[in-house]
């Protein structure tokens, strides 16, 4: 049996050690948050979970107060909502919050937060130009633009205790506080192994997909999951499709095997497919050694010829094929059926020996 | 506890290495074992730097210790396994002083080591191709497994001894039957009731008999004549094999190659036809992970040119053989032929994997897939087999002439031959040329400066490359990818190979290293 607590008057289970927000999320009660990271210790940075527990002294953030037995919490209060609204006009002057020209413009939860409490208008003086360090984009893959930065220190969670590449921290003091690496270097001179993580816990415009610059609004595009064609992890992908064509790919969150994460060849290695490289058509080899261009009727002709004259001349057993382990499962499969079924001959491997 | 042996789980599985260092994080001991420091080093409790292909002794000489100190798991070999008394002499001829002089490991850590690896429970072992790419190589596997039945880790969560697969599909090729011994779901071609069912199902007279060729004998036989045609599809053997000049000499050898590709590669070079195929993101099928976990792959985008999926193509051969095959889809393939066809997979429906696949074994659509293999010990086959094994050194070792040991494997921005990363925008940013690696004390002898050209020669074949100075590996050694067509490794690595398995040893080779005038 669990205990109870009293969440906006109504007696709500919790278990042992629970923090409010995902007691109340259980209980049915959504509180917005901007700075939690699921799997990772709760910071209580923004304080846009701010809840009235009843006999505090002031407001409390929801993702790092544990539920106590009895305890009563309100989460829609005039007070509650007065003060995340304030959180929410402070981030917005912290920065430059110019949705018309961010990535992230349709997939951010501070701008959500901005339209939820109906702020139209600037309530402090925006931040200094002169007080914004300067957009990183050296790298090939992730643009830091801290001008969008509302340092709710997810990013630092994910790089240090979810992935573990401990590459980025909190770094200065007070208004110089920024995310770092070590020795406050770009990305690409530091010990970032492009994973991405920070930019797929990124509520805001501050990490995006420099690949994905301009290629589709989050409202245009269509997501299809899918797995990850490099090596035998199997993590589950959403490619980001606009037009036809893949603009990014992000981890799906709570998925197996992979619980929203991927590394620099999942999440940036995907444009292959596009290489003006890619054979489109049949070649065939001339006897001059060159190839030219064929049918697939012709090319599929020749194939099948010349594999019933080597059968009819020398066996089935002078034909031999690799099948390939990075294609899906249904080709290994007509593979092996064709060298068996058709040819007649067990002459059929691929490189899992090697 | 987690135990990695030749494994380099942060480049060549990094998902999978975050969990891990996640379970660090939480409070899990880690050993790992491998002749260089590699990153997970700075997450270990103990690395254990061994020598190149001296794992057989060195787990020998650890059992030599459970045993000798009474730390094995008695209740679990007496219960679970058998071939206990062989293992018992065996692990007796390795002493830790003997283990010790072939792995480089001082005696009193192998016991410590063996003492740390009793004191936690269950513990997991994993292996890449550390273990598997030696002369040795099912040696070494089964030495793992041997390892984790006498710790009585065998069939539990957060136990077993877990390969990480290192292609996308290279588990579900082999589930396929893309092997020239077993039928899909590993139903031995030599078994006449397994015949029986797929010519049925196949609407053939016979199938043959007898299993074919694995790989390296197929190579081999395009030069002695008995193969004529060689139908290489999605794989860059020029680069991938080792010896480049010999397997190049192999493929021109072919009198009718057939490369089925999405890209032109080193292979094409030497084909007769060349079709081209739908890519990842242009099909619908299933890949299967090194977790045996079926899961869907989706249509994203449209293939090039006139390109068709690879199974159409499989599809229309067979045609003209003579063959009409009714599937016309992956998922026709899969639903009707697949998994009606091999028992470990016939509760695997395309309707049940619409959100995260299920595990194989998976006998009934009911069924809810198998996280864990022998479960509780009760092994597939029974009892648990322990195999007494003898360590061999690896077919070449550094002499006088050739005095460094090479070492290969992958690197973390890279797939491969670059087929596919190497036509990523921004991806040869991160990583644009090969290496050799070399420790410092050895770059210092010989006056070698990191980023200097270097020619490194081996018996086969001769690269000049960069070398890399780092602590990341032990003196003594050369460490080298296969990324870079010119100064890839393969052009220097030994073609010799387990003799069950046929996997080559790339783990190690003799080469010698020069500064360049």
């Amino acid at each position: 049996m669990s205990d109870t607590f009293i969440l906006n008057g109504k007696e709500t289970p919790f278990m042992p050690g629970q923090m409010i927000l995902d007691a109340a999320r259980n209980g049915g009660i959504e509180i917005p948050t901007l700075c939690y990271l699921k799997g990772a210790a709760p910071t209580g940075a923004c304080r846009v979970c701010c809840v009235e527990v009843k006999g505090a002294r002031s407001l409390t953030a929801a993702c790092s107060t544990p539920v106590t037995p009895g305890m009563e919490v309100t989460t829609d209060s005039d007070f509650v909502h007065r003060a995340r609204k304030l959180n929410v006009e402070l981030l917005l002057a912290s920065g430059r919050h110019n949705c018309l020209m961010c990535q992230a413009n349709g997939d951010c939860r501070l701008q959500d937060l901005a339209y939820f409490y109906k702020i139209t208008e600037l309530q402090f003086k925006e931040k200094d130009e002169k007080d914004i360090y300067p957009t990183e984009d050296m790298n090939p893959f992730i643009v830091r633009d801290f001008s969008r930065c509302i340092l709710c220190g997810r990013c630092v969670q994910a790089c240090n205790e979810l992935v573990v590449n401990r590459a980025i921290s909190q770094g200065y003091r007070g208004s110089e506080s920024k995310v770092v690496t070590g020795g406050d270097s770009p990305y690409n001179e530091s010990e970032c192994v492009f994973c991405g993580q920070c930019v797929q816990v990124c509520p805001v415009g501050a990490l995006t997909e420099k690949k994905a610059k301009g290629l589709g609004r989050p409202w245009e595009v269509q997501k299809i999951r899918t797995t990850c064609p490099y090596c035998g992890v199997g993590c589950q992908q959403w490619l980001h499709i606009k037009d036809g064509k893949i603009v990014k790919v992000t981890a799906v969150e709570d998925a197996q095997p992979n619980q929203g994460r991927l590394c620099v060849k999942g999440r940036f290695a995907y444009d292959f497919i596009y290489s003006a490289e890619r054979l489109k058509t049949p070649l065939i080899r001339e006897k001059d050694g060159e190839f030219r261009e064929a049918s697939w009727d012709e090319a599929l002709d020749l194939v099948a010829d010349k594999f019933k004259e080597i059968i009819k001349k020398d066996g089935p057993d002078a034909i031999a094929g690799v099948s390939c382990a990075r294609s899906i499962n249904e080709d290994s499969y007509q593979m092996q059926k064709l060298f068996r079924a058709a040819i007649g001959t067990n002459n059929i491997d691929h490189c899992a020996r090697t | 506890m987690i135990i990695l042996v030749g494994t380099n789980i942060t480049e060549a599985h990094p998902v999978a290495a975050t969990f891990v260092k996640d379970a660090v994080l939480a409070g899990c001991k880690l050993i790992v074992i491998d002749p260089r420091r590699t990153d997970m080093v700075d997450f270990a409790d103990t690395h254990v730097p061994l020598n190149v292909g001296s794992d057989v002794a060195l787990i020998n000489g650890i059992m030599n210790v459970l045993i000798s100190e009474n730390l094995y798991d008695k209740k679990y070999v007496e219960s679970c396994t058998e071939g206990f008394e062989d293992l018992k002499k065996k692990a007796m001829e390795y002493p830790p002083e003997r283990a010790a002089g072939i792995s480089g490991i001082p005696a009193d850590n192998i016991r410590e080591l063996a003492r740390k690896m009793a004191s936690v429970k269950p513990a997991m072992l994993m292996y890449t191709l550390g273990i598997t790419e030696h002369i040795c190589g099912v040696n070494n596997v089964m030495s793992c497994a041997n390892l984790q039945m006498l710790l009585g880790n065998v069939g539990f969560e957060c136990g077993g001894v877990n390969p990480q697969r290192g292609q996308n599909n290279v588990q579900g090729a082999c589930d396929m039957g893309a092997l020239p011994n077993v039928f899909p779901g590993y139903q031995q071609v030599a078994n006449a009731d397994a015949r029986a069912k797929f010519e049925k199902a196949w609407n053939v007279k016979s199938l043959p008999d007898k299993p074919g060729m694995m790989m390296p004998t197929m190579m081999k036989n395009l030069t002695t004549g008995k193969v004529k045609a060689f139908y290489v599809f999605g794989e860059n053997l020029a680069n991938t094999e080792p010896d480049i000049h010999h397997v190049e000499r192999e493929l021109q050898s072919a009198e009718f190659l057939v490369c089925q590709d999405i890209f032109p590669t080193e292979t094409t070079r030497f084909a007769h036809v060349v079709l081209p195929a739908a890519a990842w993101s242009e099909n619908e099928g299933t890949f299967s992970s090194s977790e045996r976990r079926v899961n869907r792959v989706r249509t994203a985008s449209v293939p090039p040119g006139v390109a068709k999926p690879n199974w159409w193509i499989f599809k229309e051969i067979a045609k003209r053989m003579g063959h009409d095959w009714k599937s016309n889809s992956a998922q026709e393939i899969w639903d009707n032929e697949v998994s009606v066809l091999a028992p470990s997979l016939a509760g695997i429906k395309y309707a049940r994997l619409e959100n995260d696949g299920l595990q194989w074994p998976c006998p009934s659509e009911e069924h809810p897939g198998t996280p864990t293999l022998h479960r509780d010990g009760k092994f597939t086959r029974g009892l648990g087999m322990l195999k007494a094994i003898d360590y061999i050194p690896p077919a070449e070792v550094p002499d006088k002439e050739y005095p460094f040991v090479l070492s290969t494997g992958r690197r973390l921005y890279h797939y491969h031959t670059r087929t596919q990363t190497g036509r990523c925008q921004g991806i040869n940013d991160l990583l644009g040329e090969e290496t050799a690696d070399i420790s410092a004390g050895d770059a210092q002898a010989m006056g070698i400066a990191d980023g200097e050209m270097i020619s490194v020669k081996s018996r086969r074949g001769e690269v000049k490359v960069k070398a890399r100075v780092t602590r990341e590996v032990p003196k003594g050694m050369v460490w080298m990818a296969f990324h870079f067509r010119e100064a890839c490794a393969n052009w220097l690595t030994n073609p010799v190979y387990d003799p069950v398995t046929q996997t080559a040893e790339y783990k190690a080779c003799a080469v010698k290293i020069d500064k360049l005038k």
